[in-house]
């Protein structure tokens, strides 16, 4: 337990470890949902200060690297086109599609930005009415208001000129999918906090009472970690299988109605492939008719783009939890975080770039600096 | 961005019939959409992502989850200039550290 006393609170961490050591008698394999946690658990150790029975899954919750390659090289197209602003969040700059990145299309001449809310793009689009204004909506169930917004405002305020090029994913349909494939290893689920902070957690009883699996609502930092996994076990060992929430500070049973309330109204579920899993029925969103106008797919014709990801990449494997990143041949090899093969290693919250960051050491966590979290 | 950060609302105001409010995340201060939180007063706290507010968060856990970004540098990577963290996995990776 040698780097507990990194902890916010070493004391509460280690009696939440004492718990958990004298809970387990057998081994469970937990698989956390969401890459923020992957990114948690990684970097302090968390998986190594657990017994050993206790097996940490990292599953597909990162937005950045299940956005399939297919759609990174249409807003690949669409950046490059005169007249075009393209808009997206930071963290999709440096992911790979076919033959570039975003931050390659800027430097070749494209007018690409980098906005922190959605609503900047859409202020954009108003500052500059002569430019077709493209924004990348990618993310969870936590992005996907923000994004939402921003297309009603547009239809609102009448902003023609703007549109969103859609690759939005929904949890609950990749746990089912997970759940029902024949390799399936997971025992129980840590639910990613921040989507239930708008979803709430009505969507979670019936998966988990179908699979008989326990679904633990589980925040980001350490010691949420820690409780949500401890609250995992216990249900494991007592044969339980409910929804728990161990994240209350941040989510209610309701979500954000408000929310939930605008994405009925943007979006419809659509079927959606997932970067190296491929396609999960029900599991995204894509703009409902009554926006379909702003929809960018539609509005540049790049519906048609089709594309094969690299046969070298296992980031599918390492996705649905069958691999560990550095039990791929390329890991630190021809894969880094400086050119990654697939998108586990370019997003921070990917599973390949955290390990790569904070596990170079033959299983040790590095010492980490600012700088060395800026990958994503 | 897949970060969500607690932030105090500092001013309220209406913008283009949208509430927006200025909330201070640990000294950097941002533009925040509050029409998902349209309750929220000044001085409160609440959980905020890409821009927007989604729930609210008590004080303490708030203060406390803003030390922890803080330390780990969480708060420069999702505030600082993203050109610059995009162009630095460019160059040689910082791999030095401590
Ligand atoms: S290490 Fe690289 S090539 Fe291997 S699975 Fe991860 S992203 Fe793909």
């Amino acid at each position: 337990m040698k780097y507990i006393d990194e902890f916010q609170n070493p004391d509460l961490a280690r009696r939440l470890l004492d718990t958990i050591h004298a809970t387990v008698t057998r081994p469970w394999a937990l698989m956390e949902v969401c890459g923020g946690q992957t990114h948690s658990i990684i970097r302090h150790g968390i998986d190594q200060l657990l017994p050993e029975e206790i097996e940490l899954i990292h599953g597909p919750g990162c937005p950045v690297c299940v956005t399939p390659l297919e759609m990174i090289d249409k807003a690949l197209e669409v950046a490059s086109r005169p007249g075009v602003i393209f808009c997206s969040f930071g963290d999709m700059l440096r992911v790979p599609g076919t033959d570039r990145d975003l931050f390659q299309v800027r430097a070749a001449g494209g007018d690409v930005r980098v906005v922190y809310s959605p609503l900047d793009a859409l202020r954009i689009a108003q500052e500059n009415p002569e430019a077709q204004v493209v924004f990348f909506g990618i993310g969870f169930e936590t992005t996907a208001p923000p994004n939402a917004m921003a297309v009603y405002q547009a239809r609102r305020l009448g902003v023609r000129n703007f549109s969103l090029l859609v690759s939005h994913v929904r949890v609950p349909p990749a746990i089912e999918a997970l759940m029902t494939s024949p390799q399936c290893r997971v025992d129980a689920f840590l639910a990613a906090g921040h989507v239930c902070s708008v979803m709430g957690t009505q969507e979670y009883p019936d998966l988990a009472a179908t699979h008989r699996v326990p679904i633990v609502v589980t925040g980001f930092e350490p010691l949420d970690i820690l409780e949500g996994v401890r609250r995992a076990v216990t249900q494991l060992e007592r044969g339980e299988h409910t929804v728990d929430n161990a994240y209350p500070r941040a989510v209610r049973a309701e979500g954000n109605p408000a929310a939930r309330d605008m994405l009925a109204d943007v979006f419809e579920v659509t079927d959606r492939a997932w970067r190296g899993i491929g396609v999960i029925p029900d599991s995204g969103w894509r703009l409902s008719g009554r926006y379909r106008e702003f929809d960018a797919e539609h509005r540049f014709q790049v519906g048609a783009i089709t594309t094969t990801e690299p046969a070298a990449c296992r980031s599918g494997e390492v996705l649905q939890g069958l691999l560990k990143p550095h039990e791929c041949e390329a890991f630190g090899t021809t894969c880094t975080p400086r050119t990654p093969l697939g998108a586990t290693m370019v997003s921070s919250e990917g599973a390949c770039a955290a390990y790569y960051l904070y596990r170079r050491l033959g299983g040790t966590p590095t010492p980490t600096t600012a700088e060395a979290t800026h990958v994503g | 961005m897949c970060l969500a950060v607690p932030g105090k609302v500092l001013e309220i105001e209406e913008r283009d019939g949208t509430r927006m409010a200025s909330v201070d995340f640990g000294g950097v201060v941002k533009e925040v959409c509050l029409e998902y939180l349209p309750d929220l007063r000044i001085g409160e706290y609440a959980i905020v992502h890409v821009g927007f507010a989604l729930q609210r968060l008590d004080e303490e856990s708030a203060r406390r989850t803003l030390d922890l970004f803080e330390n780990l540098g969480l708060l420069e990577e999702e505030f600082g200039d993203p050109w610059e963290q995009a162009a630095r996995t460019d160059t040689p990776t910082p791999e030095a550290g401590r």
